[in-house]
C-alpha cells in the first residue's frame, strides 16, 4: 500500500488536451491480498493496430466454432458428412479429409504435444500472445465487454451507472446486457453439441426436445461456464484458476519481446504543459490510459507481471496518447528486458529471435508434425492383432498334439468390405483352423466394411515337432485385391519344459 | 479484515486478535485463542443446496422407512422401484436378442453347427452368449476356460468321454450327466472296487499296473501281468474293452489315451478303482433355456475339441498349414 499512498495525487491534466484518467491498478501487487474481493474492472475501450487484430481475431475464431460442425464433407454412403465430427457412439473422429479409429488417439496426443511446442515457441518470442489473442477465456470475455460496453456505454459511464441507485434505466441496460450474455453463452454451448453428432440433426432434435440427454447436461454446463466465466470472472480466471501464466514465466527470457513500458524512455515521469519543454524528463505524462484500457486491471509501468496477458491495449491506449502530446509512439511496445537495459547504457538495441530455445522449440515442432505427417500418409487400412487364449494356455489333445486358441482382430478402415486370406509364417509343422471358414476356403477371412472383426483361430503342433517349450507364430493377413498385408506376431506354447 | 460487528451475546466487543486481525470467539484453551473464522460462503451455499436437495429427494423418490403393511418403505412422488427398473431391463434385453436367438434356434435345427459357422453373424453372436452362459452356469466346475480341473472335464481337448458331436454335447447339457432326477440321463456307473470289498488293495494295484501299462506309462510288472490282467479282462473289458480303449455309448473313458480326468499319477489311478469315481453334472434344460443351451453347446462344441465327420486336424488339406509361406508373400 505504501507506494499508492506516497504517490502524489493525479493532477486534473496530464498533458493540454489529455485528460487523467481516474484509474488506479486493481491488480497491482501492493493491492493484491489473498482472499480479497473481486474489485470490478472497466477496460475502456482503445483504438489502434492491436485493439483492431483483435476484433479481426474475435471474428474469425467464432466463426470458425460456431460454423464448422455445419461444413458438409463427402465421404460416400454409410459414412457422416460432417467435416467435424466425434462419432462417440461410433468410435470414430473425423477430420475433413483424416478419419481417426480409437486405436489411433495418440494422433491427439500428438496434436496435444504439437499445441504445447508452439505454445512454447510462440511465449518464447512474444510473450503471452495466446493469452491476449486466442485464449477462449479471452475471446469471449473480450466478447462479453463489447456486449456490456453497447448497452452501459464505455468505462466511465459504466463505474457511473453501477455506482447510481436502481432506476428503469439501470435496470433495463443490466437486464438487456445479462440477457445477450445468456444468448451468447447459450449459442456456445449449443455449438458444442454439434461437434458430436450431425449438426443439423442435433439442432432439429433440440429444439423439438428430442436430443439425447447429455445434449443438453452439455448445453446446461457450457452456457453456464461461458456465462460466468466470460460474464462474471473473467481475469480472475486467469490470475487464479489458469496455470499458464506461472509456467509463461519459465519460457520467456531477456530476449523475449514482451509487452513493455519503456522505462528508459518514460521516466520521470509527470503532468506535461502544452510547449513545456520535455528536457529532464521522460515522455510519461502519468495520464494513466494505460490503466485505464487494461483488462486484467493492471499498471503495465511496473514492469512484466503475472497479470499481463499481452493482449497490447495499452500499447494502442499509450500510442493515442503520443500522437496528442507530439511525441513518437511506442512509449509502451513489444521490446525486451535487454533493449531496455542496452539503452539505459546507451548501448545499440538488437533483437535476436533465433536463440538456442527458439531454435530447439521450433525443431520439435518440426520432427513431431514430421512424424505425424509420416503417420497419416502411412496410416494403413489394414491392421492385425492377435490375442492368445490364456485360460487354458495350451490344450494337449488326446494323440499328443498341442493347441493354442488365438483371437485374431482384424481392423477394416476402408469404406468397403474386404475378403482376406490369413497365413503363417512358423514351424512349417504347424496347423491352423480358422472357425467358421469353409472348407472349400479354410483361409478365408470376410470383414464388412469400416469394422472391426474378430475370427477365432487354432494353430496345433503334432506330438513329434513338440520339443521346446514355445514357437513364435507371425500371423499375415492379405487382400488378393490390392496386395495390402497386415502382420501380427504372437508366441504358441507348447508347455514342454515347464510353463 | 478486521470485523467490528458485534457477536458476543454480553454486548462487549470481541478480542482482535492481533496478528491475523480476525476476531475471536472467546473460547481460550491454555491460552490459545479459537479465531472467529467463518466459513467460506460458497460451502455454506452448497451446504444449504445438500440440505434442500435431501428434502426434495425424499419427497419424490423411496427415502423412509415405512410401517409394516406399507412395503416397508415410502413410495415417493415418482413410484421409483430400482426392482421394477431391473425387470423391465431384463425383458428389454430378452426381447432384444429374441431375433438373434430364433435364428440361432433355426440354424442349429436345419443344419447344425454347420449352418451357424456358415454365418458370421450369427457364429459371433452363438460364441457371444455361450461364453457368457459358461462363464454364468458352467465355469463353477469346469473352470473360466473350461480347461477343466481333476475330476472335471476339460472341454477345450478332443478327449469325450459321451459324445463330442454338437448334437451329444447339447444332449449332455439338456439331460445332465448321473444327474438322477432326470429320467434321460446320461447314465453309467462304475463299481468302487474297493470300497465295497470286491478286490483287495493287492488286487487294486496290480490291475492299476495293468492299466498303465495299457496306456504306456509304466513296463509291465509281475502283479499286472498275472493278477491284473485277469481281473481287468473279467471286470473292466465289459465297459473300457479288452484293449482298454473304452466304450462312449456307455460313457466308459478311454484308458489308453493320454487324458485322465482323475489325475494320472499312480496313487490317482489306484483311487479311482478304489473308490469307482461319480461325476455328476445337472441337466441344464430344468434351468436354462433352449435357446440358450443352443449357444453354449455351440461355445463348447467351437472351444476345439468339437467332433465331426470331415474338417478336424487330421483331415486339413496340408497346403494351407503354417511355413508354406515363408516370405510373406500372399497365404497361398
Amino acid at each position: 500500500m505504501e507506494l499508492i499512498k506516497n504517490r502524489p495525487a493525479p493532477k486534473a491534466k496530464a498533458a493540454d488536451g489529455v485528460a487523467v484518467h481516474d484509474a488506479e491498478p486493481v491488480n497491482s501487487p501492493e493491492r493484491r491480498e489473498l482472499y480479497h474481493k473481486r474489485e470490478p474492472i472497466y477496460p475502456k475501450l482503445v483504438h489502434g493496430k492491436f485493439r483492431s487484430a483483435k476484433w479481426i481475431f474475435m471474428i474469425l475464431a467464432l466463426g470458425v466454432y460456431y460454423l464448422l460442425p455445419f461444413v458438409r464433407w463427402d465421404r460416400g454412403p454409410g459414412a457422416p458428412d460432417q467435416a467435424v465430427l466425434v462419432d462417440f457412439a461410433n468410435a470414430r473422429f473425423y477430420f475433413f479429409f483424416i478419419e481417426l479409429w480409437p486405436q489411433e488417439v495418440f494422433y491427439i496426443t500428438g496434436l496435444l504435444i504439437l499445441a504445447a511446442l508452439l505454445l512454447f515457441l510462440v511465449t518464447a518470442l512474444f510473450g503471452r500472445v495466446w493469452c491476449g489473442y486466442a485464449c477462449p477465456q479471452t475471446v469471449w470475455t473480450d466478447l462479453f465487454i463489447a456486449v456490456e460496453r453497447l448497452f452501459e456505454g464505455d468505462r466511465n459511464k459504466r463505474m457511473r451507472l453501477d455506482k447510481q441507485p436502481w432506476s428503469f434505466d439501470k435496470a433495463w441496460r443490466k437486464i438487456s446486457k445479462h440477457a445477450v450474455w445468456l444468448v451468447i453463452a447459450a449459442a456456445t454451448g449449443g455449438a458444442w453439441i454439434l461437434y458430436f453428432h450431425d449438426a443439423f440433426a442435433v439442432l432439429e432434435n433440440f429444439f423439438t426436445g428430442q436430443a439425447a440427454l447429455t445434449s443438453y447436461l452439455f448445453f446446461a454446463i457450457l452456457t453456464f461456464t461461458t456465462y460466468t466465466l466470460a460474464g462474471t470472472m473473467r481475469e480472475q480466471v486467469c490470475t487464479y484458476m489458469c496455470p499458464w501464466p506461472r509456467i509463461q514465466a519459465g519460457l520467456t527470457d531477456q530476449q523475449s519481446l514482451n509487452v513493455m513500458y519503456r522505462v528508459d524512455r518514460g521516466e520521470p515521469r509527470g503532468a506535461h504543459k502544452k510547449g513545456e519543454s520535455w528536457e529532464g524528463r521522460g515522455d510519461c505524462i502519468d495520464c494513466k490510459a494505460c490503466v485505464a484500457a487494461c483488462p486484467m486491471g493492471i499498471d503495465i509501468r511496473e514492469g512484466a507481471q503475472l497479470e499481463c496477458i499481452g493482449c497490447a491495449l495499452c500499447i494502442d491506449a499509450c500510442d493515442e496518447i503520443m500522437v496528442k502530446v507530439n511525441r513518437p509512439k511506442g512509449l509502451i511496445a513489444y521490446d525486451t528486458d535487454l533493449n531496455i537495459e542496452r539503452r539505459m547504457k546507451g548501448e545499440k538495441t538488437q533483437f535476436n529471435l533465433l536463440r538456442p530455445r527458439v531454435i530447439l522449440y521450433a525443431a520439435l515442432i518440426a520432427a513431431v508434425s514430421g512424424l505425424m505427417l509420416f503417420g497419416l500418409i502411412n496410416r494403413s487400412e489394414l491392421e492385425l492383432n492377435s490375442y492368445r487364449d490364456r485360460n487354458p494356455n495350451f490344450v494337449t489333445l488326446s494323440d499328443g498334439t498341442v493347441r493354442n486358441g488365438y483371437t485374431l482382430t482384424v481392423l477394416n478402415k476402408a469404406g468397403e468390405p474386404r475378403t482376406l486370406d490369413v497365413s503363417l509364417q512358423t514351424d512349417p509343422m504347424m496347423r491352423m483352423r480358422v472357425i467358421g471358414a469353409t472348407e472349400a476356403a479354410p483361409t478365408r477371412l470376410a470383414v464388412p466394411a469400416d469394422t472391426t472383426q474378430d475370427f477365432r483361430i487354432f494353430l496345433s503342433l503334432p506330438p513329434e515337432a513338440v520339443d521346446r517349450a514355445s514357437e513364435d507364430v507371425t500371423f499375415v493377413v492379405t487382400d488378393p485385391a490390392t496386395g495390402e498385408t497386415a502382420r501380427t506376431e504372437a508366441v504358441f506354447i507348447t508347455g514342454e519344459g515347464g510353463r | 479484515m478486521t470485523k467490528e460487528t458485534d457477536k458476543s451475546p454480553a454486548g462487549e466487543k470481541p478480542e482482535v486478535d492481533a496478528y491475523s486481525g480476525v476476531d475471536t470467539t472467546g473460547h481460550e484453551w491454555d491460552g490459545i485463542k479459537e479465531l472467529d473464522n467463518p466459513l467460506p460462503r460458497w460451502w455454506l451455499w452448497i451446504f444449504y443446496a445438500t440440505i434442500a436437495w435431501a428434502v426434495v429427494y425424499m419427497i419424490f423418490m423411496p427415502a423412509l422407512p415405512a410401517p409394516p403393511g406399507f412395503d416397508g418403505h415410502t413410495r415417493g412422488l415418482r413410484n421409483h422401484s430400482e426392482r421394477a427398473n431391473v425387470t423391465e431391463a431384463l425383458a428389454e434385453l430378452q426381447a432384444s436378442r429374441g431375433p438373434m436367438f430364433a435364428r440361432l434356434q433355426q440354424a442349429a435345427a436345419d443344419g447344425g453347427i454347420e449352418a451357424i459357422e456358415r454365418d458370421p453373424e450369427l457364429l459371433n453372436f452363438a460364441l457371444a452368449a455361450g461364453e457368457s452362459a459358461f462363464g454364468d452356469n458352467c465355469a463353477t466346475c469346469h473352470g473360466a476356460g473350461a480347461q477343466g480341473f481333476i475330476g472335471y472335464p476339460n472341454l477345450n481337448d478332443d478327449v469325450w468321454i459321451w459324445d463330442g458331436t454338437f448334437e451329444g454335447i447339447q444332449y449332455t447339457l439338456h439331460k445332465g450327466i448321473r444327474w438322477e432326477q432326470n429320467p434321460d440321463t446320461r447314465f453309467s456307473q462304475m463299481p468302487a472296487y474297493g470300497q465295497d470289498g470286491l478286490l483287495s488293495r493287492e488286487e487294486i494295484a496290480a490291475v492299476a499296473d495293468h492299466v498303465m501299462t495299457l496306456a504306456g506309462m509304466i513296463e509291465p510288472t509281475e502283479a499286472g501281468r498275472t493278477v491284473g490282467t485277469e481281473i481287468f479282462n473279467q471286470q473292466c473289458s465289459t465297459c473300457h474293452g479288452a484293449d482298454g480303449t473304452g466304450d462312449r455309448t456307455i460313457g466308459a473313458p478311454n484308458l489308453v489315451d493320454r487324458d485322465w480326468l482323475y489325475g494320472s499319477e499312480p496313487e490317482n489311478i489306484r483311487a479311482s478303482i478304489y473308490r469307482g469315481p461319480y461325476g455328476v453334472m445337472p441337466a441344464w434344460e430344468e434351468r436354462l433355456d433352449e435357446e440358450v443351451i443352443t449357444a453354449l453347446a455351440a461355445y463348447v462344441f467351437l472351444l476345439g475339441g468339437g467332433e465331426r465327420e470331415a474338417f478336424t486336424e487330421a483331415a486339413l488339406d496340408p497346403a494351407i498349414s503354417g511355413g508354406a509361406d515363408t516370405d510373406g508373400a500372399a497365404g497361398r
